[in-house]
C-alpha cells in the first residue's frame, strides 16, 4: 500500500510540475491543483498507514488503546484542503478576469509587466 | 509564564477586518476606521514589545494544549519587533491609503484585505509552529492575492498571474517540506523540532529537507534564480499595496528562513556553501537588474532583490555578528523600503509617470519635498548618519573575520550599484530641469489636492523618515537590540525552555 | 437546458441537502464531519437550485446576498475563539463546555459555535465565488 501511494504521490507531482509548464493558463491552473493534491497524498503517506483504526475515541473509553491512525497529518490534510480551496477558487477567478482582458490563453503572451 | 497580550495583534487586526467587512459599502467609514485601528495595533504591539523586553520571551498555548500537541504562540525578541515594525509600517500605509486608493477600490473590500494582511505577518511573525506558518503564509498569500488584483487593469492581473502562480508553488515545496520533516520526526513544534533534529541519524535527510525549506522561502523572499516574480508585479498595485509589499512581504520569507536556520538547521557544511553562493548571485543580479530599469519603481523592487541578499548572506556567515547586522539590516530596510515606495506613489501624481526620462525639476519646484524624500535614499545607501551604514559595518566586519571575502566583494560591489543607482535618480529626478508634463492621463495631480488629501500623502512619508533617522541617530539603541536578538537567535535553547516553561535557575 | 425532472427535484433536495448539512455540523465534535464539510454540503445544496431554476430564484430564495454571510460567520467565530479569554482567563480558541446534554444537538460549548462560524464562512465565501463566475458566462 505505501508503495502504491508513493508511485501515486509521484505521479501526482510529475503530472503537477509537466502541465505548470506548458503555456497554456487551464493548464497552469490544473497542475497547480494537483501538485497540491500531490503533496496531501505526501503529508498523509508520512505519518504512516494504520488500516482500519481511526483515532476516535470510543464512547465507553477515556483514552485511545493500542494501535490507531496518527490523527495530526489528517488534521494537516484537511487544513491544506481547505486552503488550496480558497486558493484555487481565487486562481480560477483570476485567470477567468484575465483571459477577458488579455484576450489569450497562452502564459508567453502576458510580457508586458516584464518589459523594461 | 501565560499572557493574554501575545495574540492582541493578531485578533485586533481580525477584528479590525471583520468590522470593515460589516462596513462594505462605507468607504469614507472605513478610512476612519482602518487609521483609528492602525494607530491602536501600533500601542498593542508596543506594549507586547516592552513586556517582552522586560521579561523576556512570552508564550501563549492556543486551546491550553499541552506545548508539543497544541500550536504555541512564541513572541521573543525578534518576532515582537518585527511585529511592531508590521503595525508602524501599516499605520503609515493606512493613512497614506486614504488618498492613494479610490474610493472604488476600497468597495472590493481593500481595506479588510489590507488588515487581513497584517494580521497574516503578525501571525507569522509569532507561531512557534511550523505548519501554523504555513497557514499564515497562505493568510498572507490570500490578501496580497486580492490587493494586488483590486481594480482589474491589465498589467494588474498578469502581474498577479506571475505572482499567484510561483508563491503558490513555493507554498507546496513548503508543505512538502514540512510533511517530510513530519515523516522523520513526528513534531511540528519547532521548540520541540529542535530538540529532535540534531539527534536524528541520518543526516543526508535532514540536509535535504532543510534544502527544500530554503526553496520554499527563496520564493517568498526572492533570492536568486527565483525572484523574477518580485519585479514582475510589485510595481502593479496602487502605491500603498506595493509599499506594504516592498516593506514587509519579501521580509516574512526572510524572517522564517532565519528561523528555520537558526532554530531547526543550524547552518554548516554544505548548506553553508550554498546560501553564500546563492546570497552572492542575488546581490550581482538584483544590483544589475536595477541598473537597467527605466522607471523609477521597478529600480526600487530589483533593489528590494538585491537587499535580500545581504540579509541572505549575513545569515550564511552564521556568527553573532553577521546576524546582528542581519537583524539591524532588515529593520533598516523594512522602513526605508516601504517609504521609497510611498514616495513612487507621491511622485506619479506629481509627474503622472515614473519613468525616469520624464521626471525632473523636484527641487526646483519642491524643495522641502525634495528633502524629505532624500532622507530615505540616503539612508537606503548608508550614507554614515543614516540607518543604512551601521548594519553594514556589522555585516562586512563579520564576512571579513569569516574570510568570505567573496561575500565580501558582493557587499561592495552592491553598496557600490546602490550608490549610482541613487545618483542616478538624484540626476533624473531632482537636479534635471522638468521636462514637458503631458496631461493627457487621466490623474488627479498632486496640484490638485485639498490639503487634507495633502497631509494624508506627507504625513505617512514623514513619519516612516523620522524613524529612518531615529535608527541613524540612536544606532546606539538598535545595536543594543539586535545583539540581544541575535544572542537569543545563536541559543536556541531559550526558545525551547521557553515554550516548555522549563526554569532554568543557572541563568538566572 | 432545461430538465424538469432535476428542476422538481432539486425543489425537495434543497431542504434536505440543508438539513444533512446542519446534521454533518453537529456531528462533526466527536465523529467525522464539521464546520466546513457542513457549509460545503449546503453551499452544494444552493448551487443545485441555481443549475436547476436559474440563477434568479436562487437569489430570491437567500434573500440575503452570500457575501454578508463572511462577516457574520468571522464574527461568530471569533467570539467564540475569544470567550475562554474574557470569562474564563484561558488561551484563545480553550473549548468551554456546558455541563449538561440538550436534546437533539448534544454537548454545548464554544467549539460548536467556532464550527458555525466556519460553516457561515464556507456557505458564503463558496456561493460567492460561484455565483460571481456563473453571473458572467
Amino acid at each position: 500500500m505505501e508503495i502504491l501511494l508513493a508511485i501515486m504521490t509521484g505521479i501526482l507531482y510529475a503530472a503537477g510540475i509537466y502541465l505548470i509548464l506548458r503555456r497554456s493558463l487551464v493548464k497552469l491552473i490544473i497542475g497547480i491543483v494537483l501538485l497540491g493534491n500531490g503533496v496531501n497524498l505526501l503529508i498523509f503517506l508520512m505519518g504512516g498507514l494504520v488500516k482500519g483504526r481511526p483515532p476516535i475515541i470510543p464512547e465507553d473509553a477515556k483514552h485511545l488503546e493500542g494501535l490507531f491512525a496518527d490523527p495530526v497529518p489528517q488534521a494537516l490534510i484537511l487544513t491544506a484542503i481547505v486552503i488550496s480551496f480558497g486558493l484555487q477558487s481565487f486562481a480560477i477567478v483570476l485567470i477567468k478576469r484575465a483571459y477577458k482582458v488579455v484576450k489569450t490563453d497562452d502564459i508567453d503572451a502576458m510580457n508586458e509587466t516584464d518589459r523594461i | 509564564m501565560h499572557s493574554q497580550l501575545i495574540i492582541l495583534p493578531i485578533l485586533f487586526q481580525a477584528l479590525i477586518a471583520v468590522i470593515l467587512l460589516f462596513l462594505w459599502s462605507k468607504p469614507r467609514t472605513q478610512r476612519v476606521v482602518s487609521v483609528l485601528g492602525s494607530g491602536v495595533s501600533v500601542i498593542i504591539s508596543a506594549l507586547l514589545f516592552s513586556q517582552v523586553w522586560n521579561n523576556g520571551i512570552q508564550t501563549m498555548q492556543i486551546g491550553n494544549w499541552e506545548p508539543p500537541f497544541g500550536i504555541s504562540l512564541v513572541a521573543d525578541t525578534f518576532a515582537v519587533v518585527l511585529v511592531l515594525l508590521t503595525s508602524v509600517v501599516g499605520f503609515a500605509v493606512s493613512i497614506y491609503s486614504s488618498t492613494n486608493v479610490v474610493s472604488s477600490r476600497v468597495k472590493f473590500g481593500y481595506y479588510a484585505m489590507f488588515h487581513f494582511l497584517i494580521m497574516g505577518l503578525t501571525g507569522a511573525f509569532l507561531t512557534g509552529d511550523i505548519f501554523n506558518l504555513y497557514v499564515w503564509f497562505e493568510v498572507i498569500i490570500i490578501s496580497s492575492f486580492v490587493l494586488l488584483t483590486i481594480g482589474g487593469r491589465k498589467a494588474q492581473l498578469e502581474g498577479a498571474v506571475k505572482y499567484f502562480t510561483l508563491n503558490m508553488l513555493a507554498s507546496i515545496v513548503f508543505l512538502t517540506a514540512i510533511a517530510m520533516l513530519y515523516g522523520v520526526t513526528g513534531s511540528l513544534n519547532m521548540a520541540e523540532l529542535s530538540q529532535i533534529i540534531p539527534t536524528i541519524e541520518n543526516k543526508g535527510l535532514v540536509s535535504t529537507i532543510s534544502l527544500i525549506f530554503f526553496v520554499g522561502f527563496g520564493v517568498k523572499s526572492g533570492v536568486f534564480p527565483l525572484y523574477f516574480w518580485l519585479p514582475a508585479s510589485y510595481h502593479t498595485p496602487p502605491a500603498a499595496v506595493s509599499a506594504l509589499f516592498g516593506g514587509l512581504l519579501t521580509k516574512v520569507g526572510v524572517y522564517a528562513m532565519i528561523r528555520v536556520f537558526t532554530l531547526l538547521f543550524p547552518i554548516s557544511g554544505v548548506n553553508q556553501t550554498v546560501f553564500i553562493v546563492i546570497a552572492a548571485f542575488t546581490i550581482i543580479f538584483g544590483g544589475i537588474g536595477a541598473l537597467v530599469q527605466k522607471d523609477m519603481v521597478r529600480t526600487f523592487s530589483y533593489l528590494i532583490i538585491c537587499h535580500i541578499g545581504f540579509m541572505i548572506g549575513g545569515l550564511s556567515m552564521f556568527t553573532e555578528m553577521a546576524l546582528v547586522g542581519v537583524v539591524f539590516y532588515m529593520f533598516h530596510d523594512i522602513i526605508v523600503k516601504a517609504n521609497l515606495f510611498l514616495i513612487g506613489g507621491f511622485t506619479f501624481r506629481i509627474f503622472g509617470n515614473n519613468k525616469l526620462s520624464e521626471m525632473g525639476g523636484l527641487m526646483n519646484n519642491y524643495p522641502k519635498l525634495a528633502l524629505l524624500f532624500v532622507i530615505p535614499l540616503f539612508a537606503l545607501v548608508g550614507i554614515p548618519p543614516l540607518s543604512g551604514f551601521w548594519p553594514k559595518i556589522s555585516l562586512f566586519g563579520a564576512s571579513y573575520e569569516t574570510s568570505n571575502i567573496g561575500l565580501l566583494v558582493a557587499f561592495i560591489f552592491a553598496s557600490f550599484i546602490t550608490l549610482f543607482i541613487i545618483a542616478k535618480i538624484w540626476n533624473q529626478v531632482f537636479a534635471k530641469h522638468a521636462s514637458e508634463r503631458d496631461d493627457l492621463v487621466k490623474l488627479k495631480y498632486f496640484n490638485q489636492f485639498t490639503k487634507r488629501e495633502k497631509t494624508a500623502l506627507i504625513f505617512p512619508i514623514v513619519f516612516l523618515a523620522l524613524i529612518t533617522l531615529y535608527y541613524g541617530f540612536f544606532a546606539d539603541h538598535i545595536q543594543v537590540l539586535s545583539e540581544r536578538i541575535s544572542y537569543e537567535l545563536m541559543h536556541p535553547n531559550e526558545y525551547f525552555e521557553a515554550v516548555f516553561n522549563i526554569k532554568n535557575e543557572t541563568t538566572q | 437546458m432545461k430538465s424538469i425532472i432535476l428542476s422538481s427535484a432539486s425543489n425537495y433536495l434543497l431542504p434536505l441537502l440543508l438539513l444533512f448539512s446542519v446534521f454533518v455540523l453537529l456531528r462533526g465534535h466527536y465523529l467525522p464531519g464539521g464546520g466546513f464539510i457542513g457549509g460545503l454540503i449546503a453551499s452544494i445544496a444552493f448551487i443545485l437550485h441555481a443549475f436547476a431554476n436559474g440563477l434568479k430564484k436562487t437569489r430570491y430564495l437567500l434573500r440575503i446576498h452570500p457575501g454578508f454571510l463572511i462577516p457574520v460567520g468571522l464574527t461568530v467565530a471569533i467570539l467564540s475563539a475569544v470567550a475562554p479569554m474574557i470569562f474564563a482567563d484561558l488561551p484563545l480558541l480553550t473549548g468551554l463546555w456546558y455541563p449538561d446534554e440538550i436534546p437533539v444537538i448534544g454537548k454545548i460549548g464554544s467549539a460548536l459555535f467556532f464550527d458555525t462560524g466556519v460553516y457561515l464562512v464556507v456557505v458564503g465565501v463558496s456561493l460567492t465565488i460561484i455565483f460571481t463566475i456563473s453571473e458572467t458566462v
